[in-house]
């Protein structure tokens, strides 16, 4: 008797073996006196990825035992030993080659059994099964004789299965009892699908056909007969019909067993004895068992935790979703996969052509996803598997999750940023994204490396994509931290170049780029040196040598639509107009058939024009006094108001008049990126101030300022920054805080991430625009004052320029309109024509809606 | 018209040149939408783009495939190594103005067509039009 205490394992299977792992990965190996029975020749190998046998995977290398595991962490293996009885009373156990061996605790993970239906004739030469690398052995050789092949059983592994007997030259069947293939895991319409794709493969499929005999055949070695009197002739058979727990040891030996089977376990994997644990596919836990192998590791971490004297992890159950690729047809399957639960509602997307079928399972409030479907696209199953589990809340209409993406919008929001560190990414090796970032944080920055130190993706290999996705979500933030340089062109960070635009007083981008830069630039630095310039310079932005660097929207001062056309959003400085020019809005709208919405920011916004109408439209709304409202601009966007003292009973202040005020002094700022603004009269803030870069919120005394707040993809507060201040100081601290903004910000950073990123944070702040502990705020405020000196409307300054004009002509060589730009009629307004419609309207040119016979 | 810098890869027996517009058209380091085989069935919206170093210009299809919108000719400008690309203004994958490769997506190409440029006058070969439409 050893004073260790001894283990005894029996089976060496997947299961088995991630036992003895964690068992060694916990440090608890050593104190331990290990032993293991191997029925099989060989020690645990990948079960999961058993077919690539065939395809030339030794059985070598799908070993899953590093060389020299076994023996460095003394454990005992005996192979193609089979424990054959137990004596629960002496706690031994009895080994074919007659070893008797005690244990203190036994751990059984005798995995399970291929079922093979007793149909007369099924012990006949050359029917096989297949789970072992022997059986592929025997398969191989038998095949070798053959032409043709038989699968009984449409389920996941006999399709796996009729792959390995296509690849192995024979001209394959699958005969599936069921009216489907895959009826567990997948629906009708998935099964139809699926059997199409399968069929296109030139494997033959039967379903609804029940197997009566098999016998000998005429022109090859078996014939099978049915019920329906069919018969099939074939030279091998393989039976892939289910699998049957292991559990005939525990039966034997009065373990409690389920009675179709499986040793019951409890939620630390202990059986009705105790000192006797069983994990993996022998076990039967919540009634039931899991055929998966990430279950099955998962019980292994369990008994091993327990077995070490741990208490703090249980088996509680585990998601049987499953994603696999079978005859290169990618198949998935997610939770509540056929709609079981009550008042649940389907979506589902067929894609003829292409043989795609997708379904969602959702909730009766349509805000949860309870499962999935997909055949032939199984993209979606990480983001889909991810927002079962985590119970993320849908967007508004749930299709979408398996629509195509037409436009570039989608549902990316939903990707991996969606998720909790909690989330498990890895459910095969119980992998949290926490994990993944904290092990990609510690420097793992190439998939390979972090696969290996987190084991993620390493069996199944469904969660790669989404491993992937962490991986790149992550390098993408660090990015920012790592290189501050812009692009490839610039090795500066935007701060430095404005620092070399302001002290080397460069006015072009092309000077900058000749001094310090290299290549002729891109859609990065262009834009961004371009704002940098009108910061610095405020010179008009479409000059010659400005324009083309300018985005999209810059360049015709406008945002571009997704069909190529622009809105129009006039000033509207704190959402204050008068009924005239609110009548001229309506007109101009009418006129040019823009659609027509009231924005988030309290102005209007006018969609839907054409390249080519932009000035005449602008020429008639400067004509009735607006001037542009730099919409497309990374500059001052929009203060909004509220009616204050003027009109509210409650009304500390004027807002409006501030609001007025302030949006007109820094209107045309251009800027890191886009600022916003607000004004509220009272702490009631219906103007919604503190959501705004910089806002204002008037107190009895005076105004109180907040700063760095953001709505938009991270909402985030803004800090309240000083308080009761009369307005000179206010404005005085707001030039400041901006230009030190613009100077200081990286490209497209708001002044809340600014914040975020800032050293000392909020009181730093405060010491350079307060105190002025930098002794800049003089520079500050003069930078500021030329700004504001500068401004001008760009369209004004556009429609007077006839050259300008010419960049708004829809070719340089014809007057003619894009003729792809097709609009049609939507609750009485326009909208951009979808794919379809355009198609239609293509086919019927007469039928293109009036927006051709706008006034030009 | 022996002084014409010929672009390479033109087979120029069934070459069709046509004249679109003057090099100066074209905005400075940028580019422009111009129409060819205007009212046949091969109209065509292609994108001319100068660059700021020479007068060489580049001629490539005005269509985002990606926005499905004609757009191309209002991207801006890019050296992505050593290559010249041009970044849709929608959804900005970027298009490199010799290949027509998008630099995105292995996938997705889009035309190209040769172009010369006469004493100041930009000439584009369309006949890649009109073998599209067959
Ligand atoms: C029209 C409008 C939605 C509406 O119908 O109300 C709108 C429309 C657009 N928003 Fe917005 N935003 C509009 C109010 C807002 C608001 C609400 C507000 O301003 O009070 C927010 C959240 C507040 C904030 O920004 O902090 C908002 C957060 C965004 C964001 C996310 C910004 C962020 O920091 O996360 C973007 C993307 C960006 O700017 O990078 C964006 C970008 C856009 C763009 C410009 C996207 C684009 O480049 O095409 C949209 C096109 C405008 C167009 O074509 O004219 N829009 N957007 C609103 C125009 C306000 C205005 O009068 O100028
Ligand atoms: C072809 C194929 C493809 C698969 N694909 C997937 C997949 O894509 N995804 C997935 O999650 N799962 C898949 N599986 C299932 C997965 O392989 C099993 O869930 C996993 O192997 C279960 O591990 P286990 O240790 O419980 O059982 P096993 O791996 O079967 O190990 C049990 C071992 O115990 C031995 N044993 C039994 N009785 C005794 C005894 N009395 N004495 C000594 N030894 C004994 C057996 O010989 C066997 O070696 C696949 C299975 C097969 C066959
Ligand atoms: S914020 Fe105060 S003053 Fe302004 S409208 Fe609301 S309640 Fe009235
Ligand atoms: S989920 Fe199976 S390997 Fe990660």
């Amino acid at each position: 008797m050893s004073s260790k205490q001894s283990v005894v394992v029996i089976g060496n299977g997947m299961v088995g073996h991630k036992f003895l792992q964690a068992l060694a990965d916990a440090g608890v190996a050593a104190q331990l006196a290990i032993t293991v029975f191997c029925e099989e020749p060989r020690v645990a190998y990948d079960r999961v990825h058993l077919t690539e046998f065939f395809n030339g995977r030794s059985a070598h290398d799908l070993s899953l035992v590093e060389e020299g595991f076994y023996a460095s962490h003394n454990i005992r293996v005996l192979l193609g030993d089979k424990a054959v009885a137990l004596d629960r009373d002496a706690k031994t156990v009895t080994s074919s080659n007659g070893e008797t061996l005690a244990y203190d605790k036994l751990v059984l993970a005798t995995g399970s059994f291929p079922f093979v239906p007793p149909i007369p004739g099924h012990d006949r030469d050359n029917c096989f099964v297949y789970r072992t690398i022997e059986d592929l052995e025997a398969i191989r050789a038998g095949a070798a004789g053959g032409s043709v092949g038989v699968v009984i059983g449409g389920g996941l592994l006999g399709l796996e299965a009729a792959k390995a007997l296509k690849d192995l030259g024979l001209t394959t069947h699958v005969v599936e009892f069921a009216p489907r293939l895959m009826a567990v895991q997948v629906d009708d319409g998935g099964g139809a699908v699926l059997r199409k794709k399968i069929e296109d493969l030139g494997v033959f499929v039967h379903t609804g056909k029940n197997t009566q005999n098999i016998g000998a055949g005429d022109k090859h070695f078996h014939k099978m007969t049915f019920a329906d009197g069919s018969e099939i002739e074939t030279d091998v058979l393989l039976f892939s019909a289910g699998i049957r727990p292991q559990d005939a040891l525990a039966r034997k030996f009065g373990l409690d067993v389920g009675e179709r089977g499986g040793i019951v376990i409890n939620d630390n994997c202990q059986t009705s004895d105790p000192d006797i644990y069983a994990i993996g596919e022998c076990a039967l836990w919540g009634g039931r068992i899991y055929g998966l192998v990430a279950p099955g590791y998962k019980m292994a971490q369990v008994a091993a935790e327990h077995i070490s004297g741990g208490n703090n992890n249980s088996f509680t159950g585990a998601d049987m979703s499953t994603k696999l690729k079978l005859m290169g047809v990618d198949v998935a399957s997610i939770g509540d996969a056929h709609g079981n639960t009550p008042d649940c509602r389907a979506y589902t997307y067929i894609d003829g052509s292409d043989e795609i079928y997708k379904k969602i399972v959702v909730d009766k409030t349509g805000k949860r996803l309870l499962g999935a479907v997909l055949i032939g696209d199984a993209t979606d199953y990480g983001n889909l598997l991810q927002l079962a589990l985590n119970n993320i809340p849908l967007p508004e209409f749930p299709d979408a999750l398996i629509l195509p993406q037409r436009d570039g919008s989608g549902v990316s929001g939903l990707g991996v940023s969606a998720l909790p560190d909690s989330a498990q990414i890895c459910s095969c090796n119980d992998v949290s994204k926490g994990a993944l970032c904290t092990a990609i944080a510690d420097g793992a920055t190439t998939l390979g490396e972090l696969k290996s130190c987190t084991k993620a993706g390493t069996s199944c290999g469904g969660c790669n994509a989404l491993v992937a996705q962490v991986l790149n979500a992550e390098l993408e933030k660090m990015g920012l931290e790592v290189s501050t340089d812009i692009c490839e062109h610039f090795p500066y960070s935007r701060q430095e170049l404005y620092h070399l635009v302001r002290v080397e007083e460069i006015k072009t981008f092309y000077d900058l780029l000749d001094k310090h830069g290299a290549g002729r630039g891109c859609d990065i630095c262009k834009p961004a040196v371009a704002s940098i310039l009108a910061s610095c310079w405020n010179d008009y932005v479409l000059e010659p040598k400005h324009a083309g660097l300018q985005d999209t929207n810059d360049r015709y001062l406008g945002n571009m639509q997704k069909n190529g056309t622009y809105s129009i959003v006039p000033r509207i400085a704190g959402g204050e107009i008068t009924p005239d020019k609110l009548i001229v809005l309506g007109a101009v709208a009418k006129k040019y058939q823009l659609y027509t919405k009231i924005t988030g920011g309290q102005r209007i916004d006018l969609f839907g024009a054409r390249l080519e109408q932009l000035p005449e439209i602008w020429q008639e709304l400067i004509d009735a006094g607006f001037e542009t409202g730099h919409a497309y601009g990374k500059a001052l966007r929009t203060v909004k108001s509220c009616v204050g003292s003027t009109w509210c009973r409650y009304g500390q202040q004027d807002s409006v008049a501030l609001a007025l005020e302030v949006e007109h002094r820094y209107k045309g700022l251009r800027s890191p990126h886009k600022i916003k603004s607000a004004v509220s009269g009272c702490t009631r803030e219906c103007a919604e101030a503190q959501s705004k870069d910089f806002g204002i919120i008037a107190t009895e005394k005076g105004w109180n300022l907040y700063v760095c707040g953001n709505g938009g993809m991270k909402p985030r507060h803004a800090d309240l920054f000083a308080t009761d201040l009369d307005k000179q100081t206010l404005i005085k601290y707001v030039d400041r805080f901006l230009m030190f903004y613009v100077r200081t910000a990286d490209r497209l950073q708001r002044t809340s991430t600014w914040l975020n990123n800032m050293e000392g944070g909020l009181d730093y702040l405060r010491e350079v625009v307060i105190e002025d502990s930098l002794g800049i705020c003089a520079q500050l405020e003069a930078e500021m004052a030329q700004i504001v000196g500068t401004y001008q409307c760009e369209w004004k300054t556009t429609i007077e320029n006839p050259e300008k004009l010419k960049m708004f002509r829809p070719f340089v060589n014809s007057d003619k309109g894009d003729s792809n730009i097709i609009f049609v009629e939507e609750r009485g307004q326009i909208r951009p024509a979808q794919k379809l419609e355009i198609i239609n309207a293509g086919a019927d040119k007469s039928a293109t809606p009036k927006k051709e016979q706008v006034p030009a | 018209m022996t002084d014409l810098s010929e672009k390479p890869g033109t087979p120029a027996d069934c070459a069709t040149w046509v004249q679109v517009c003057r090099v100066t058209d074209i905005p400075f380091d940028a580019g422009i939408a111009a129409l060819i085989n205007e009212n046949t069935p091969q109209e065509t919206q292609i994108a001319l783009f100068r660059t700021l170093d020479s007068d060489t210009v580049y001629a490539i299809s005005n269509f985002d495939p990606f926005s499905e919108a004609n757009v191309l000719g209002r991207g801006i400008l890019c050296s992505i190594g050593e290559q010249l690309a041009v970044a849709s203004p929608v959804l900005k994958q970027h298009f490199s103005l010799t290949t027509g490769q998008c630099f995105e997506d292995a996938d997705v190409s889009i035309t190209t067509y040769p172009v010369k440029v006469s004493d100041g006058t930009v000439f584009v070969d369309t006949s890649a039009t009109t073998l599209e439409a067959k």
